[in-house]
Order: C-alpha cells, then sequence, then structure tokens
C-alpha cells in the first residue's frame, strides 16, 4: 500500500493542465498514481477500456469524462462527443456497445435550451448507434466552479469471440493502418477560442466508429491486434503508448499520413504539429502484414473510411519508439510530449 | 501548399544533398542563428542526412530562450495581479522563471491568456476596459513590427490600459558576441530568414567581412535549408566569406523598409541582456520616452525580484554554440521537458527541446 | 525566430481601427492578417505571415529561380558521370 503520494510534491503541488494533455504528465499520473493506488489486472492492461469475464462472455466496460470548451462547436457538441467517446472506447476493445450511462454535471446558471440542446444531442446520437443510455446522475455546482457543463459517460459492450486485439499483440511485420485524415478535432476546437479564430470554419470529426470496426473484425477476425483512437494527444501519443507496451519499434511514414489541405493549414500557421492533435472519429488499427490490403479495402468502402490509408509498420528496431520518414526522405524520433501542444511564433 | 510543398520535394532535397556531398572535402562548423530553423533541421532529419563532415551548431535563435530571467520573473509578478489580463504568445507559457511559469501561474487562477497577434491583445484591451491588459513582447526583429504596430495602435485608440513588457533582442551584435569569443568554433553561419524580410541583410556585410565568415541567410523548408547549407560550404571550400540570399522570394538586401520605418518610431536601439550569455550592447529594442505609457515595466511597480538560475543549467554554452544539449550533465535527467531547468528546454525551437523530443533525447 | 508561412490575399479592408487589414488564404484556411507592411499588396498575391502580420510580399520569379540551381546539379552529374 503507498502511504504517500508518489508524484514528488516538491515538482508538481498542484495539477497543472499539462496533466490532461495526454502526453508524459498524463501517464505519470496513471502509471505512478492510479493504477498502484487501484491494483487490479483488469486496469493494468491500460487499454481504452477494459476486458472482464462474465460467465463465460466477454464484456468490455470503459468510462470517459468530456470538459471541452465551448460546448457548442462545429461539428458537434459535448453531447455527441460524450456519447461517440464512450462507444468508441468499446470499440477499441472490438466490442459491440450494449449500453451507456450518462452522468451530467451542470454549473449554476447553465441556459435550460443549451441543455434540451445537448440532450437532445446526445439521444440523437444513441439512437444513430442504436445504444440505450439506460442509466445516469445529475448534479448541479455553484456558478464558477463548472465551466457549464461537465459529462462522464461510461458504457458495456459485448466481444465477439473472433475479435483478440490488445496492445500487447502488436508485432513486428504489422501494418498499421488509420481510417481517415487526421487533426481535424483538435484544429476544430482550437479556432474557435478566443484569438485564434479563422474564418473558415472547421468541423471536428466526431463520430462513432463501431460499425465500421465491426466491418473490420468480420472480414480479418484475429488478424486484427490492436486497436486505439487516437484523442488527445494525437496519432503520436497512441502509437508511443502501443510501441511501449508492446515493446515493439514503429516506422510511420509522412507522406503516408492523411490530412485536410484546410487542417494542415492551420498546423503551419499556428506552429502544431497535426500529430499530435486531438481525433474524435478516427481510429488506428494495426493488423497482420499479409491481411493489410484487404483492412484498407474494407475501410474504404465504409463512409467513415474513404480517406483510409497505411501510414506505418511495426519493426524490430527502437523498441519503445516510434520513428517517421519525413517527406524528404530523412528520419526523426516522435517521442512523447510532456503537456498539451501549444502554438507557437518561432 | 503553394510555396510549401515545393521545397518539400524528396528528389530536390536528395539532388541538393548530394551535391552537398561531393563539394565537402574538410570538416566544416556551420551555425543556423534561427530556432526555426533548429527545429526544421531536426524535425525533417536533415541533421541526420548531412555528411559527418559538417557540423550544425545552433545559435541563440531562441528569443523565448535568451530572455532575462528577471523579465520572466516581472512577467509572473504582474500575471499574478488581479487586476491583469497577461497575454503572450505560446513559446513563452512554460518558460521557467526562478519559482514559477506563466502556466503555474494560470492554474492559480491568474488571468494569463495565449494569442496569435499581438493585435488581439489590443482587442482585449478594448473590450476588457475594466481591466490591464499587459502583452509580453518577445522576439527578435521579426516580431518588432507587429509589436511597434500594437503599441501604435493602443495610441490611435487612446487606450489607457494596455501596455507591452518588451524583451526584444537584435540578430548582428548576437552574432559578433558569438565570433569575438576566443572560444568561437563556428565558420559559417545561416543567417535568419525572416529576420532578414524585415531587416534585410546589408547589416550582415560588415561582420562577413570583419570576421572572414560567410553568411548565407536562408529560408526554413528542407529545400532552402540544404540550399543554404550547400552555399555555405562552397563558399567555405573555395575560401570566400560574403553575404549571399538563398531566401530570394522573401528578403530583399534593404529588407521590408515601411516595418522598419515604424519599428524606429516606437523603439530604439539599447543595451540587452542575454539569458544564459550575459549584457550585449547595444542589442536589444526599448520603447521610446514617448511611448513610455505603454511600458508595462513602468507601469506595474513589482517591487525587487532576487533572481535564482539552476546552478547545473549550461544554457549559455548552448546558445553560443560551444557544446550540444547531451553534453549537459543533467540533459535528460534532472532537465527534461516536464522538469526544465533551463529556457532552451522548454521552448519549443530551443536547442534542447528540439534535440530531447527529436533526436530521441528521452531514455524509456 | 520565425513562424512565417506563405498564404495568397483574398480581401483587403484600409482602415480598420486606423490600420490596414486583410483576409489571407493558407492553402484552405483562411486568417485575418495585417497588411500595414505591405501596402502594395494586390489581391491573388502572395505575403509571408507571422503572428498575424504579413511581413513581405513573395516575389513569384524567385521563387521559382531557386529550382534553377537543380538544373545545374542535373548537368553536373551528367559530366561526372555521378551516382
Amino acid at each position: 500500500m503507498i502511504a504517500t503520494c508518489p508524484i514528488p510534491i516538491s515538482d508538481y503541488p498542484h495539477i497543472t493542465l499539462a496533466h490532461g494533455g495526454g502526453g508524459r504528465l498524463t501517464q505519470m499520473l496513471i502509471e505512478q498514481m492510479f493504477v498502484p493506488a487501484f491494483a487490479n489486472v483488469a486496469l493494468e492492461t491500460l487499454h481504452d477500456g477494459a476486458i472482464l469475464d462474465v460467465s463465460g462472455a466477454r464484456v468490455a466496460f470503459s468510462t470517459d469524462s468530456f470538459v471541452v470548451h465551448p460546448i457548442f462547436f462545429p461539428g458537434g457538441d459535448i453531447g455527441s462527443l460524450a456519447v461517440h467517446g464512450t462507444v468508441n472506447d468499446l470499440a477499441m476493445c472490438g466490442a459491440r456497445p450494449l449500453a451507456l450511462s450518462s452522468a451530467l454535471i451542470l454549473e449554476e446558471g447553465l441556459p435550460m435550451q443549451d441543455l434540451w440542446r445537448i440532450v437532445q444531442s446526445m439521444q440523437d446520437a444513441a439512437r444513430a448507434v442504436g445504444v440505450p443510455i439506460v442509466t445516469g446522475d445529475t448534479k448541479v455546482v455553484d456558478r464558477g466552479k463548472g465551466d457549464g457543463v461537465f459529462i462522464n459517460t461510461a458504457g458495456i459492450g459485448i466481444i465477439p469471440a473472433h475479435a483478440r486485439v490488445a496492445p500487447t499483440r502488436a508485432q513486428v511485420g504489422d501494418a498499421i493502418l488509420i481510417n481517415g485524415a487526421i487533426a481535424e478535432h483538435g484544429i476544430a476546437i482550437m479556432s474557435v477560442r478566443e484569438g485564434l479564430e479563422f474564418e473558415t470554419q472547421l468541423q471536428s470529426d466526431s463520430a462513432p466508429l463501431h460499425d465500421i470496426v465491426a466491418r473490420v473484425l468480420d472480414a480479418v477476425g484475429e488478424h486484427v491486434h490492436v486497436l486505439r483512437d487516437p484523442t488527445r494527444g494525437g496519432v503520436a501519443s497512441a502509437l508511443n503508448e502501443i510501441a511501449a507496451r508492446a515493446r515493439v519499434g514503429i516506422r510511420l511514414n509522412e507522406a503516408q499520413i492523411p490530412l485536410a489541405d484546410a487542417v494542415r493549414g492551420a498546423c503551419e500557421i499556428l506552429g502544431l504539429d497535426p500529430l499530435y492533435v486531438a481525433n474524435e472519429g478516427k481510429f488506428i488499427a494495426i493488423v497482420a502484414r499479409e491481411v493489410a490490403e484487404q483492412v484498407l479495402a474494407t475501410l474504404r468502402a465504409h463512409p467513415l473510411g474513404k480517406d483510409a490509408a497505411i501510414i506505418g509498420e511495426v519493426v524490430a528496431e527502437h523498441p519503445g519508439k516510434v520513428y517517421l520518414r519525413s517527406r524528404i526522405g530523412g528520419l526523426r524520433v516522435v517521442d512523447l510530449l510532456s503537456g498539451e501542444q501549444l502554438p507557437r511564433i518561432c | 501548399m503553394k510555396y510549401i510543398d515545393e521545397y518539400r520535394n524528396e528528389a530536390d532535397a536528395q539532388k541538393v544533398l548530394a551535391m552537398i556531398r561531393r563539394t565537402v572535402t574538410r570538416p566544416w562548423t556551420i551555425m543556423e542563428i534561427c530556432g526555426g530553423q533548429t527545429h526544421n533541421l531536426i524535425k525533417f532529419g536533415i541533421d541526420r542526412l548531412l555528411p559527418e563532415q559538417i557540423t550544425l551548431v545552433h545559435g541563440p535563435g531562441c528569443p523565448v530562450c535568451v530572455t532575462p530571467l528577471e523579465l520572466i520573473d516581472k512577467a509572473i509578478a504582474i500575471a499574478r495581479r488581479p487586476d491583469v489580463i497577461f497575454t503572450s504568445f505560446g513559446d513563452m507559457l512554460r518558460v521557467p522563471g526562478s519559482r514559477d511559469d506563466l502556466l503555474s501561474v494560470k492554474a492559480r487562477g491568474g488571468d494569463v491568456r495565449m494569442v496569435y497577434s499581438s493585435l488581439d491583445a489590443v482587442k482585449l484591451a478594448q473590450k476588457h476596459p475594466d481591466k490591464q491588459v499587459v502583452f509580453f513582447a518577445v522576439g527578435f526583429e521579426t516580431t518588432a513590427p507587429g509589436n511597434a504596430m500594437a503599441v501604435w495602435q493602443a495610441r490611435q485608440l487612446g487606450l489607457q490600459n494596455f501596455s507591452i513588457l518588451c524583451s526584444h533582442v537584435l540578430v548582428p551584435p548576437a552574432m559578433e558576441a558569438i565570433l569575438s569569443s576566443p572560444m568561437n568554433r563556428v565558420q559559417g553561419f545561416l543567417a535568419a530568414g525572416h529576420v532578414c524580410t524585415v531587416m534585410g541583410y546589408w547589416e550582415y556585410e560588415p561582420i562577413a567581412a570583419k570576421y572572414r565568415v560567410p553568411i548565407v541567410v536562408t529560408g526554413f523548408e528542407p529545400f532552402d535549408l540544404l540550399q543554404g547549407i550547400l552555399m555555405t560550404v562552397q563558399q567555405l571550400e573555395s575560401g570566400r566569406a560574403q553575404v549571399e540570399n538563398q531566401y530570394t522570394r522573401a528578403v530583399r538586401r534593404e529588407g521590408n523598409v515601411a516595418a522598419q520605418k515604424l519599428v524606429a518610431q516606437v523603439f530604439e536601439v539599447t543595451d540587452r541582456k542575454w539569458r544564459g550569455i550575459g549584457e550585449i550592447p547595444r542589442s536589444g529594442y526599448r520603447l521610446r520616452d514617448e511611448f513610455a505609457a505603454f511600458d508595462a515595466e513602468k507601469r506595474f511597480d513589482v517591487g525587487a525580484l532576487s533572481v535564482q538560475e539552476s546552478p547545473l543549467c549550461i544554457a549559455g554554452e548552448i546558445l553560443q554554440g560551444l557544446k550540444k544539449p547531451p553534453a549537459c550533465v543533467a540533459f535528460g535527467k534532472q532537465c527534461t521537458p516536464e522538469h526544465p531547468l533551463g529556457a532552451p528546454m522548454v521552448s519549443p525551437e530551443g536547442a534542447c527541446a528540439a534535440y530531447y523530443q527529436y533526436a530521441g533525447g528521452s531514455k524509456q | 525566430m520565425c513562424l512565417g508561412i506563405p498564404g495568397k490575399v483574398i480581401d483587403i479592408q484600409p482602415n480598420t481601427a486606423g490600420i490596414t487589414m486583410g483576409k489571407v488564404d493558407f492553402g484552405g484556411i483562411v486568417k485575418e492578417i495585417c497588411l500595414a507592411y505591405v501596402p502594395d499588396v494586390k489581391i491573388g498575391e502572395y505575403v509571408i505571415a507571422h503572428a498575424g502580420f504579413a511581413i513581405n510580399t513573395l516575389d513569384e520569379n524567385e521563387a521559382r529561380e531557386v529550382f534553377e540551381t537543380l538544373k545545374q546539379i542535373d548537368g553536373l552529374a551528367e559530366l561526372t558521370n555521378d551516382e
């Protein structure tokens, strides 16, 4: 049992925004505080959801909290994001979503009209997926303590027998695919933050991935080794975690990574690396080499996979590290950031 | 993207690299002054593609890194005030002061906001007449026109609640300080493309002549960097020491005269302290007396500050290109992006951060 | 120091709170940029934008010229029978 706080207080007496960025500080909190404190096998797998054995059936269980600001943004809102987010975490375990819960923390003063809009959005999203929101909770906090609304959703799903995904299953020789263009959500959110507005409207890619994932699993089953949705921290953080957990190296090919022109322009102006920007309608699939083309075709046949691409491979060299072959043929490490990536002028 | 993609073409880049390899016959040490160039050299993997005889050292082209510790501490003290909205570019927010950084001030309730342009800070001042809006005006000559415009516009609008905390530094004096050091190993320079877009490159001609070093004004895309290096090496191999312009699409010898004019109206040259290096005479800008009302250092009395640098940090030697980050005893151990001891580890284009992130400095 | 990105001027608004502002298109994304330092710029021309300011216009001829050296390199390669 840990008696004293494992995070060196002299270094971090307070939580900072960097601790929520999905990078090294988030990992530190999870690995040095939460995992040792809660200590159990299901948690220690540290995948997007936990996989529990329930009388012979494999049940996926996942939870996610949504604190996005502004609560309404181009391409969605905190409500639809909350539904898609947990549906996607379940899908990353290979599961078909069965039921969701929704807990709302509302700030005193939130306009009732806004709440109604969010609730309807959640219902629309859930209905489109075919998953009921079966239970929930509502709390109200004092004005000034809540940023409008925070939502937590949790979900359960059933994992079919032919789905066997885990971060540790990544193997040397595997192909790495993504279902479409990256960095859309993060840039859409940033573009409506004060001071960074663009004249062009950029949409979040928030979408439910349960169906496209199911198609891939139905097509090639156990040849899908790892599924991961690169949310906060982006593709770079997701792949670093997988490389570390599976103790393999990863090589990415910059020229193959799909990126929309306007998103790319926004990243160039702000000095952001799209590899570290959040996605909410994308997932990475690490699959056996021999089925790569088939998976690519399956993705491209689906509305959410039209721009799918093979972006890299799992290699034996530099285990635990992710490298990128740049557009001009040079090589560089793609490391974890310590916190949030910030726009720069230099 | 037009005027970007053409300069990221693999076949063209490889051709220039081949030419560099054919030209080089001896070891040469070249410094790039601009942090943005450092960033791109490593991001595109150019540093690994160059022949071994070429040693690239990274210069003090990171205005964030060279902002004096006292000024960061002052920024933090001002940002803590409840009547202040403190605005800054993203680069400055994580730089450690003696005890703190601006992001931590935000964590404890300070109103610290990131802006893309200095004019956004002026807009905030108009929007919040009950608050004092302070803009952290950090940068080399490239950013001076923008900061001058913000102050000028604030005066036009008669704003009483806008001020800037000024930490502008100039490249030519820094170059001379490096070249005149007895420990200098730099034999050729890539001059900063966007600084020269504003200032032109005529100022470098006496420097090239006095110290007999080639200086090539270089852009930022992979093709630009490679071509700039090629031009520098060609000069070195043939014993020439001239100022040449690789970045001809943006840089003219006289620079942007309209920008220089407003900068000269609002700012004047002054002695400046560079963090890690010391004071370099006539190496910075400060507001002229008639704009003193917009000087945050005068408006806010933040009292005596005792500054405290980490004894382990060798930022000065890094910034002058005398050592590379891995040579620092604290690199990757006590000093990481999560616990930076000095500015070059935090600033995105600081040499230490670039090495750490792109060249695999973290030990896992 | 100096993240400067080329973009195409698509709109010019003189005298917005005393200065010339405009809209610049960076490969599909449009941002408001101050054009005070490029007083002669016309719609359709390219500028280099840094921290919200156009710091110069981009010379399209020079932009192509830098690739001339490549032709020299190709010529040299044939002569010396390299690679």
